[in-house]
């Protein structure tokens, strides 16, 4: 095989030290197959950056940055508006990518920014849920009764407090004309949803759920089965939003229980003893919410004009 | 050509003649007058650059720092808590070898907050691995950054422009700004060692553990080692070039034979300079050190323009708290295991506080009376102190 159709096959390649079955590694494949070898990639600090370019070694074919934990968006930012004052932009694509950390808490000024400027770049977020490369400590994106390292169930403690921070929302907030969520049980619609946002100009945001073995604490190789339960449970929807309307919600062809998610993972294993029935409610909630998701207008109220 | 010009935007105009691919920076006293004249330049078509207003200095930085990476020329400008906000960025940048220039306004640091112009924010940074220039009127300020772009592109090394705060910034003078065919000659266009590129996809910024990390610190600093010499190379193709020369590393002013050397950072040289004239009419021979370049700190240079000097008087606007004045301190490290003169740390003109040509006098006055080694804050108001007022 000659080198450009290596390239081509894998932009990503095997062979760094990221755990076995790790979401996130099977979609930051995918995003990249996805999007092809002519792009440039901004990565915030994170387990992805870390087992993937642990030097001398790196998995990328494609040119790739690592700034900072919380500023992939801006230094993305920076890339591009050089790129085309130069004239050398014709052609490229540039990716942002980042852990829920590294997206929905430190690097939310850099990320509205961003889209507040409308760059032509896709965000991707990789949703592990939680701080996994400094040991599983909660994010805001981690879901409500989660046991991480700081939300531990206790005494006084049912795990994490609050909800998942609506991701997705807050871009359709900023005008983002391409909102999406995606996960790895389905990678056909991952990587069209990576290939559909890269043919808008404009800011794009993708949310990708990736299942976290040791985070999440199950067996390897029921990565792929979480995600897929995840969506069928309702706790994670998969839809798409283009210029303030929900276009397409992929709803599961059969819906499940959320124990059935939940029972697997150790990080939900105390809503199963005595006291935990409360959050179990409440997450029986989020889902039935969840389940709701129909296309249409996106219900935002204020002065929010999408960019079209 | 000359012009009779506000500092800011004759920094401004040396930035547009560099030709920027990239400007972005966020709005802060006294930076702003900067800010605000390039994007009266960008808007009205005179300066063809990509230009960004980011949501934070932190962004602002980042963003500099994706458009230093991806080959293009990239300019910024903050001061006091817009440069602390940078930091982490402002290390990253210097470590990831990418040659952004900085115009740092210089100003006081909060608390309590204070808009006024000394040196503390630029200073507190010296250990970041960009090169730092001090300049001491706005016609140094414009030639400064036109060899700023230089060095840091020959080095791949950040350089920072440290300018004071409204002193400098916001007073009108009159400047020489040189003809665009003439920057172009002496400023090239860009032509990175490594830039992200599909053609020739590269890998910046991977995670280096104990096993190689000591290197990459230990080559930045050698390389900034040897950016002494390219610092004054430039400086005198400037010269050359330009006819105008403010010094390379450190520029010495009388300093032969002089009972006494006061030696300082930015715009209080020209102060000094008048302080010293009236001092040698009243028969007290005074003489000057500039101190130019502060990183990479030029110990040699130092150590050659104090030959034969046995009492110092370092005069500067910050301080490290529970120490001296930080230039002080590094003026001792320039005679390391060699007779050293006495050295003595003033502190003075913080927050904006005036230092007036008296007081600088009596600095020399009481030094050529009694040159012990000391330590002492300059210009403070006894009843404050006491508490009898405030
Ligand atoms: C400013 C800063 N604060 C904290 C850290 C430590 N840190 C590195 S990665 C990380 C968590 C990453 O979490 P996330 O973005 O969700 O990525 P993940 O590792 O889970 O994929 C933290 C807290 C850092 N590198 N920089
Ligand atoms: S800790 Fe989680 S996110 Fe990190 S490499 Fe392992 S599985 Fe992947
Ligand atoms: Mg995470």
């Amino acid at each position: 095989m000659n080198e450009e159709a290596r390239r081509v096959i894998n932009l990503m390649e095997p062979g760094h030290t990221g755990c076995a079955g790790c979401g996130q590694a099977i979609a930051a494949r995918l995003v990249i197959k996805a999007a092809g070898p002519r792009v440039i990639v901004a990565n915030a600090t994170g387990c992805l950056e870390v087992y993937t370019t642990t030097y001398p070694r790196s998995s990328w074919e494609v040119p790739w940055i690592h700034s900072l934990f919380e500023n992939a968006a801006a230094v993305a930012a920076g890339m591009e508006v050089t790129l085309k004052a130069m004239g050398r932009y014709e052609g490229i694509k540039i990716i942002a990518q980042a852990g829920d950390g590294g997206t929905a808490d430190i690097g939310m000024g850099c990320i509205s920014g961003m889209f507040e400027r409308g760059h032509d770049i896709l965000y991707v977020c990789y949703d592990n849920e939680g701080y996994m490369n400094t040991g599983y400590q909660r994010s805001g994106l981690t879901p409500l009764g989660a046991r991480t390292t700081t939300s531990p169930p206790g005494r006084l403690s049912y795990g994490n407090r609050t909800r998942k921070k609506n991701m997705p929302m807050i871009a359709v907030a900023h005008g983002v004309p391409y909102v999406a969520t995606a996960t790895v049980s389905e990678p056909r619609d991952l990587m069209r949803k990576v290939q559909r946002a890269l043919e808008i100009e404009g800011p794009k945001y993708l949310h990708i759920l990736v299942p976290c073995v040791p985070g999440w604490g199950y067996e390897s190789e029921l990565t792929v089965e979480l995600a897929r339960l995840a969506v069928e449970t309702n706790l994670f929807p998969l839809f798409e939003v283009e210029n303030g309307v929900i276009t397409k919600v992929k709803k599961p062809k059969e819906t499940r229980p959320v124990e059935d998610y939940l029972r697997p993972q150790r990080r939900f294993a105390h809503l199963f003893r005595p006291g935990g029935e409360e959050i179990l409610d409440e997450l029986r909630r989020i889902a039935e919410e969840n389940s709701r998701l129909e296309p249409g207008p996106v219900r935002l109220f204020g002065p929010t004009g999408s960019k079209s | 050509m000359r012009a009779i010009l506000e500092g800011s935007k004759a920094v401004a105009e040396a930035v547009r003649l560099c030709r920027p691919n990239l400007v972005c920076a966020y709005p802060i006293t006294p930076q702003t007058h900067i800010v605000e004249e390039l994007s009266r330049m960008v808007a009205e078509g005179s300066l063809d650059a990509g230009f960004v207003l980011a949501e934070s200095e932190f962004g602002a930085a980042s963003v500099v720092l994706g458009g230093s990476a991806v080959g293009g020329r990239a300019y910024t400008a903050t001061s006091s808590q817009g440069l602390l906000l940078m930091v982490e960025v402002i290390f990253n940048i210097a470590g990831l070898r990418l040659p952004v220039v900085m115009t740092c306004a210089n100003r006081a640091v909060s608390a309590p907050i204070n808009i006024w112009n000394d040196q503390q924010d630029s200073v507190s940074i010296r250990d970041s691995g960009w090169i730092q220039l001090y300049v001491e009127d706005n016609q140094e300020a414009v030639d400064t950054h036109i060899q700023a772009f230089r060095i840091a592109e020959e080095l791949m090394i950040p350089v920072m422009v440290c300018m004071d705060g409204y002193v400098l910034t916001h007073t009108v003078e009159p400047v020489d700004l040189p003809e665009q065919e003439e920057v172009d000659r002496f400023l090239p266009p860009y032509r990175p060692k490594y830039r992200l590129d599909p053609d020739d996809p590269f890998t910046m910024g991977a995670m280096v553990g104990p096993e190689a990390y000591m290197e990459t610190r230990y080559h930045l600093h050698m390389d900034m080692m040897e950016a002494r010499s390219v610092i004054r190379r430039v400086a005198e193709e400037y010269a050359e070039s330009f006819g105008r020369y403010h010094g390379g590393l450190v520029e010495a002013y009388d300093v032969e034979g002089a009972d006494v050397v006061l030696v300082s950072m930015g715009s209080l040289l020209g102060t000094m300079r008048e302080a010293v004239e009236e001092l040698r009419e009243e028969g007290l021979k005074v003489g000057l050190l500039k101190i130019r370049c502060f990183r990479p700190f030029p110990k040699e240079a130092i150590h050659d323009a104090l030959k034969g000097v046995g009492v110092v008087g370092v005069i500067e606007k910050d301080v490290s708290l529970g120490l001296e004045g930080t230039l002080c301190s590094e003026m001792r490290a320039a005679f390391c295991g060699e007779e050293s003169p006495e050295i003595s740390s003033f502190v003075m003109g913080l927050g904006g506080r005036d230092i007036t040509v008296e007081e600088i006098k009596q600095v020399a006055r009481e030094l050529a009376a009694d040159p012990a080694c000391r330590v002492e804050f300059r210009g403070l108001k006894e009843e404050l102190l006491r508490g009898d007022e405030g």
